[in-house]
């Protein structure tokens, strides 16, 4: 059964947008991943250069504030102000991109990858440098292999300072030594656990251990990311039973991340992980099989990888056991109504009082997932008194303002198609106004599903 | 993954049972008998592995000096001693009184007994679970101990237990029916629109279920924080104060920041004064009722012995319980202590536990709600040998 196209935008997708162009087949998905995107000029965010700039002028203008510089004070506000209206931006971009593009699965990838290699806001400086991590490191390896999109993790200023291997240092190092520093193991830790892996991955306490000592020399500058061979620890490190690092630095992390992502357990827990997301909390274990076997063979390759998953048949089963992010449920909103333009072009303010309140009250502080996992694959995690309640006030909000003039029994048929129930058009129907319809369809099982 | 287990299992199982709670219309008010016990339980999962070395700080023992260089301890270190070995965070200051007072106890040198792999995200399952798999596997039940627990506490309805905020709880997951909800959450629907609701939700359990709750909780009470406000611990505490002083027995929440793998001194402080503000709300606002409340703060695992190359802790083994209340019999910390030489130390980096975590979380709810102790070891901890009594309860 070759796969529908509401089910080819609703599980694979951000849902289909009234008024402007879908996926219409699994070739031109797979083909959107790596054609060149016209939102990337429309949606370009400041590089991570910009941001430690900034991040820098804001660290010297405080300095001066304390210092009773005169004019110290406006400066170090008007700096704040554009950190905030920065993220402020980013978001207003991510979301956009994804309302708006006619390549719902690339941007679903994007989504994917920056959840799979979570970096979340700890604190000022990570939170700046997001909105660059999330386009340098994953938007622009979407499409190639799983070791590029790593290795530019690895090596992201974002990852480096959220996961404090700006802090981690060789204790044996030039800098080890002079400054009495040492080893902190939370990167290396998570890229084995989370991001390759998986928890019940072959390694031990003593590799990561030593990936920590490995990857000492990662370090971030006004310039962005370099290589410090004084913080590396000296000598090499055995790494699941292979040796790496004897003495050509970055090039010895870069080995071993290569290998690192070709490993069968990194294979095994990545297949997985896609099932999960795009298909269900209890995959098909043929489908995890297949893109198993295909990430194997193609050494990591990601298209080839999102091919197998797009074409086999359970991903054209009947949509439904998962529940939408809110991220997700916010955008295929956005796109079921025809406000993806409007939404482009509110003003910061907007924006901010538009997403930040209903997402934090759907459970998802999008900045700040709470942990490097990431957020929570699970149905019910989504679904609860909680977050459903503010599912359904956020609903009823938009479909008052926006709903208003839309015909809800067509629009349950567009947006849905075969998987509209009778039910769901019986109710639609049987509204007392047309809003109303409208915030039926949206506080629908079925529309909150995919 | 396997927590994902329990949650669809409870989904399923509705359906199959013929979707009592989705057939039962939303817009029925919920009342229901109280539970025959008076004694009320605060869990708080602390979320991230607290530092119990330097929270419950052996400054008493010689070692630890050497141990960690920028991360002092004792009175030095504006910490409060507890014993003439201990010495409590100067950020637990506020919670003196209670000490004094013997209302605040700890255990030291706890863990539960996941071992070697020291991930968050299975350590924290694992604790909600309740389970004895060293390797972090969960229960094939996959659900929560105190959820368990509930099945075995008569009387016991869907208000018993509350999880509060908008996180959701493995602990309370499972078969008994429990409650939800966030202080700042509310929905304002007319009857037609409730209705309606529930006429669409009729065959989707995990909507219908979660629909009834929020419409039942949102005409109890207004929502007029706002989520930042809500995520706080005060706020948690003083909305599960507020069930507890109503038919509510039981009242679970997290309290997040304790991954303090750098500048441990900076960081530290914020969530212990989370931890703090929460206790005290909830002696305040539970007026009377704090004599019969025990609070039990557990964590995932602790942390490293020895002080990181960033000011911080990693990922480590034994740590450290707090537990406080009217009911609690405090004023001490329990455990025997393992030691800080470089022998003593489990795998050469972290904390030897020499005690399992859910053995004085078992022994309270024995005291507590009269559970009996071949269910507690048997079906609430599956595995778990309680040992002799540590009696933490008044």
């Amino acid at each position: 059964m070759a796969i529908s196209k509401t089910t080819l935008n609703i599980r694979f997708g951000y849902g289909i947008r009234v008024d402007g162009p879908n996926m219409s087949s699994v070739a031109g998905a797979l083909r959107g991943v790596s054609v060149a995107d016209p939102l990337d000029k429309r949606f370009a965010r400041p590089s991570i250069i910009d941001r430690i700039d900034l991040y820098e002028e804001m660290q010297a203008a405080r300095r001066n504030e304390r210092n009773k510089v005169s004019g110290a004070d406006a400066r170090f506000k008007a700096v704040r102000n554009k950190m905030r209206s920065w993220a402020v931006e980013d978001a207003q971009a991510y979301f956009s991109r994804a309302a708006l593009s006619e390549h719902g699965f690339k941007e679903r990838m994007v989504a994917f990858w920056s959840d799979h290699f979570t970096v979340s806001g700890k604190n000022q400086r990570v939170t700046l440098a997001l909105g660059a991590y999330t386009d340098e490191a994953i938007r622009a390896n979407v499409g190639g292999s799983f070791a590029d999109i790593l290795k530019a993790v690895v090596t992201h200023p974002g990852m480096l300072l959220y996961l404090d291997q700006i802090t981690s240092f060789g204790p044996n190092s030039a800098v080890g030594q002079g400054q009495n520093r040492g080893l902190n193991e939370n990167l290396a830790r998570e890229v084995l656990e989370l991001h390759t892996m998986g928890v019940d991955g072959n390694y031990t306490q003593d590799d990561v251990r030593q990936f920590a000592e490995l990857l000492t020399g990662l370090r971030v500058n006004g310039k962005g990311f370099y290589y410090d061979k004084r913080a590396a620890e000296p000598g090499a490190e055995q790494i699941l039973g292979k040796s790496y690092g004897d003495r050509n630095g970055l090039k010895d992390v870069m080995a071993f991340l290569d290998d690192l992502a070709v490993h069968p357990d990194t294979a095994a827990h990545i297949a997985r992980k896609l099932v999960v997301h795009f298909i269900s909390e209890t995959p098909p274990e043929n489908l995890v099989a297949a893109l198993t076997k295909t990430y194997s063979t193609s050494g990591g390759e990601l298209t080839a990888i999102y091919k197998t998953l797009l074409e086999h048949p359970a991903s054209a089963a009947p949509l439904g056991a998962k529940v939408k992010w809110p991220t997700e449920y916010v955008i295929s909103t956005l796109r079921a109504l025809g406000l993806a333009e409007g939404f482009a072009k509110l003003s910061p303010r907007e924006v901010g009082k538009a997403l930040q309140n209903p997402l934090q009250a759907m459970g998802m502080d999008v900045s700040r997932p709470a942990g490097p996992d990431g957020w929570s694959e699970a149905a019910a995690d989504w679904i609860t008194p909680p977050t459903l309640a503010a599912r359904i006030e956020w609903a009823v909000e938009v479909a008052k303002t926006y709903g208003q003039t839309i015909d809800p029994r067509e629009l349950v048929i567009e947006v849905l198609g075969e998987g509209a129930s009778n039910e769901l058009q019986v109710a639609v129907a049987g509204a007392e106004s047309k809003w109303e319809g409208v915030a039926l369809l949206l506080v629908s099982p079925e529309f909150n599903r995919r | 993954m396997e927590n994902g287990i329990s949650r669809r299992k409870l989904i399923t199982n509705s359906l199959i049972l013929g979707c009592s709670a989705a057939a039962s219309p939303l817009i029925t008010p919920v009342t229901l008998a109280s539970t025959p016990f008076d004694a009320r339980l605060v869990v708080i999962v602390l979320r991230g592995a607290m530092d119990g070395l330097d929270v419950v700080q052996p400054y008493g023992d010689r070692q630890l000096k050497g141990l960690r260089k920028s991360i002092k301890a004792g009175e030095a270190a504006g910490a409060y001693d507890l014993d003439g070995f201990f010495a409590m965070h100067a950020a637990l200051g506020d919670l003196v009184p209670l000490w004094k007072a013997g209302e605040l106890g700890f255990a030291h040198a706890v863990s539960t007994p996941y071992r070697n792999k020291r991930s968050h995200f299975d350590g924290q399952d694992f604790l909600e679970n309740g389970g004895s798999a060293s390797s972090g596997n969960l229960t094939s039940a996959g659900d929560g101990w105190l959820n368990r627990m509930l099945t075995q506490m008569p009387g016991a309805n869907v208000t018993t237990a509350f999880s509060v905020g908008r996180q959701r709880l493995l602990m309370l997951e499972g078969d008994a029916d429990t409650s939800s909800w966030s202080p700042d959450s509310d929905m304002d629907l007319s009857p037609t629109a409730q209705a309606l609701l529930n006429q669409l939700y009729a065959k989707d359990p995990l909507f219908s279920e979660s629909a009834q709750v929020a419409v039942d909780l949102s005409a109890k009470m207004d929502g007029t924080m706002n989520a930042r406000q809500a995520a706080k611990a005060s706020a948690l505490a003083g909305f599960a104060a507020d069930r507890l002083n109503e038919d509510t027995r039981i009242a679970a929440f997290s309290i997040g920041g304790w991954d303090t793998h750098r500048n441990q001194n900076g960081a530290l402080p914020n969530a212990l004064e989370e931890l703090s503000s929460a206790i005290l709300t909830l002696k305040k606002r539970l007026g009377r009722n704090w004599d019969q409340t025990t609070v039990l703060a557990m964590t995932e695992f602790g942390r490293t012995v020895r002080e990181n190359g960033s000011g911080g802790t990693d990922h480590g083994t034994g740590g450290a319980m707090l537990m406080a209340g009217g009911a609690v019999k405090g004023g001490k910390v329990h455990g025997q202590w393992p030691g800080l030489g470089e022998l003593d130390l489990y795998q050469d980096r972290d904390l030897e536990p020499t005690a399992d975590v859910r053995s004085y979380a078992a022994w309270a709810l024995r005291d507590l709600f009269a559970v009996n102790r071949s269910a507690l070891e048997g079906l609430v901890f599956p595995g778990l040998d309680m040992g002799s009594d540590p009696r933490i309860i008044r």
